[in-house]
């Protein structure tokens, strides 16, 4: 079907009439009717339309709750229990947008990870993947600002000591966080500009994932195998195959959150959050959201370097540990992209899987606690150390080495061949022809 | 530029270039001067400015206890210190941090005004009453990254890179102060 020739049921003409001025109906049908997909995708192909669901879930409850919320220092407190007593479903629109943030995180880390281990951000993708982290960006930065709004104990310490990090920069530290505050301490200023944020930024991540998936329509996807579909046997269209498999997806996912919405509501939070921001009382332990705690590891695990304070090297390494994601496609320069071609690379994949759990373990306790009973000297401030030591070689080393010297197992011929069995993927394959450098589709 | 240099269709090269700058170079500048009251609006406002001095009356504090006051939205700690505390706070130590003598960081001896926010991260910390942890030097403990201050509020142990700040105050009378 050709791009001009859209369905046309009942109400045809007008839908033509529309379409010869706005081709939003042949838009819609070539890049999600039509859009020709690899017949090979797996369950993990279906994140990135989870996450797509969650955005939309998040603006929608967002705006409902700010029909309610009232940001002011006296007043957000109080709101946000209104919300959750008094107001009419206030507790479940509440509630949805307190776990669809957590859910949202896991959702975009997994399909992030994906990325990963089938190599998704090997050219042609790195502008895609760039944008991805963009994404992941704007994200941290709407929930940082979202989870002051309830105005609790770790809404106002976690923004204290998020934004003091700011007065690391040299010089002009103190006054970029003085900027940043509106005032001589996290008040009503920073609570008032950090909502009308909060509002805006969600949209701009609506306008960054239109871009994202632009350019994957551009590229084409990736699939399980990492190889290039080569015809049309390779591919099936989008719909009704995928958009079944990810209504599918899209119905468990929504069992399990589900469950934590009505069963285990505060599964994600810090009971903590419920007590009223007070200025003149630290909390006994400052966490963030978990979401958050590798990055807190590493922010806490660098210590002072040459001339750079521990402070500053602390902030340095966090948001390394972010912006090394950007030159990826540069750093792992195998030409076999999927992990599953890569006997010694797949290891290592889960060795730097279970290094970010362990860091996302360590943020969440006190650094000088020891890890084992008995073993006095080794405290997580020293396992963090090593963990965020490795996040780090991983990228800059390993991946660079596993490029060059690593033999990738041989590629099947076709997306086609090793899905319908004519070859297995992975095995010999009958031309017995060694991985080719990455085929051109 | 002495020599016209002429492109094919006979335009003065050099004039050409000069308005290209010179509109490029205003443009950029309105562009600039355009953007600086959207990040001047995020410097304190006027009201909060005026907020800026609190006054405390000292008469009620008595030799060893610490009150807390707010001036600009922060915690001041006043302690009345002990000959004790004094003492302690003169012990100039050579490995200081943030090298400071305790005759620069008060007024009069016996009372230390400092503003209560850790200098690591913006945490307050714990000392203010007497069965606070004080930490090991006695005067203040940081519960968020562990930053121990001594009596004289001065960094000893910890990431905090400066000693607990001393605000600007003076003595109205001799029982009580304006900070700021
Ligand atoms: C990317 C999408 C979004 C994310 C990740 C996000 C995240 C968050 C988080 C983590 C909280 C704190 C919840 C709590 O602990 O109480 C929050 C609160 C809030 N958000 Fe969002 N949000 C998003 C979109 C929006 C949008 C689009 C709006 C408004 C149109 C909005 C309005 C609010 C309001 C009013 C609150 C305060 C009420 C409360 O704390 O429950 N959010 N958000
Ligand atoms: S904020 Fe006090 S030690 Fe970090």
């Amino acid at each position: 079907m050709s791009a001009n020739s859209i369905e046309t049921g009942a109400g045809g003409g007008l839908v033509k009439w529309i379409d010869s001025r706005l081709p939003i109906f042949s838009y819609m049908q070539k890049e999600y009717g039509e859009y020709p997909a690899p017949r090979n995708f797996n369950y993990w192909w279906n994140f990135g339309a989870l996450a797509m669901f969650l955005l939309v879930t998040m603006i929608v409850t967002g705006l409902w709750l700010a029909m309610q919320y009232t940001p002011h220092v006296d007043l957000a407190f109080a709101s946000v229990q209104r919300i959750m007593r008094d107001v009419n479903s206030g507790w479940f629109i509440r509630l949805v947008h307190v776990n669809g943030a957590s859910f949202f995180f896991i959702v975009v880390y997994i399909h992030l990870f994906r990325g990963m281990y089938y190599g998704s951000f090997k050219a042609p993708r790195e502008l895609l993947w760039m944008l991805g982290v963009v994404i992941l960006l704007l994200m941290m930065a709407t929930s940082f600002m979202g989870y002051v709004l309830p105005w609790g104990q770790l809404s106002f310490w976690g923004a204290t000591v998020i934004t003091n990090l700011f007065s690391a920069i040299p010089l002009v530290g103190d006054a970029v966080v003085t900027w940043l505050w509106g005032g001589f301490t996290v008040a009503n200023p920073t609570l008032n500009r950090f909502y009308a944020l909060h509002f805006l930024l969600p949209f701009l991540i609506v306008g960054v994932v239109g871009l994202h998936v632009v350019a994957l329509h551009v590229t084409g996807s990736n699939n399980p195998l990492g190889i290039e579909p080569k015809s049309k046997q390779d591919t099936v269209p989008f719909h009704p195959y995928y958009t079944i498999k990810d209504s599918f997806g899209l119905g468990v996912f929504l069992v399990i959150f589900a469950i934590v919405v009505f069963f285990a509501p505060d599964f994600f939070s810090e009971p903590e959050n419920y007590e009223r921001a007070d200025f003149l009382k630290t909390p006994e332990e400052i966490v963030p959201e978990w979401y958050f705690l590798p990055f807190f590891a590493i922010l806490r695990a660098v210590p002072a370097i040459w001339f750079i304070e521990a402070k500053l090297a602390g902030v340095i390494a966090m948001f390394a540990s972010i912006f090394v994601l950007f030159v990826l496609p540069w750093l792992d320069t195998a030409k076999v992209r999927s992990g599953k071609f890569r006997p010694i690379f797949r290891w290592f994949f889960w060795i730097f899987i279970a290094n970010v759990l362990v860091l996302g373990y360590v943020g969440g306790k006190p650094p000088n606690e020891t890890v084992f009973e008995g073993i006095e000297s080794f405290d997580f401030l020293a396992l963090g150390r090593i963990t965020t030591a490795w996040y780090f070689i991983h990228f800059l080393v390993v991946l660079p080495l596993l490029g060059r010297f690593e033999r990738p197992l041989p590629l099947p011929e076709s997306i086609s061949a090793a899905v319908l069995g004519t070859q297995k993927g992975g095995g010999p394959v009958g031309s017995g022809a060694a991985a080719k450098p990455m085929e051109k589709a | 530029m002495s020599e016209q240099v002429q492109d094919h269709d006979g335009h003065d090269e050099g004039r050409r270039d000069f308005l290209y700058i010179t509109t490029g170079a205003f443009a950029a500048a309105i562009g600039a001067a355009a953007i600086w009251p959207f990040i001047d609006a995020w410097n304190p406002s006027a009201d909060v400015l005026a907020l800026a001095s609190t006054e405390a009356d000292l008469s009620a504090i008595e030799v060893g206890q610490s009150v807390t006051v707010v001036w600009r939205g922060k915690p001041v700690f006043i302690r009345h210190r002990t000959e004790e505390e004094i003492a302690l706070a003169n012990l100039l130590p050579e490995d200081l941090p943030d090298p400071q003598s305790d005759g620069e960081r008060v007024l009069k001896p016996e009372w230390l005004v400092v503003v209560g926010i850790c200098t690591h991260l913006g945490c307050v910390p714990l000392g203010q009453k007497t069965d606070d942890n004080r930490g090991e030097y006695d005067g203040w403990f940081c519960p968020c990254h562990g930053s121990h201050y001594d009596t004289s509020g001065r960094i000893r142990k910890g990431p905090a890179p400066r000693n607990l700040d001393v605000p600007e105050y003076a003595f109205l009378t001799d029982s009580s102060i304006r900070v700021g």
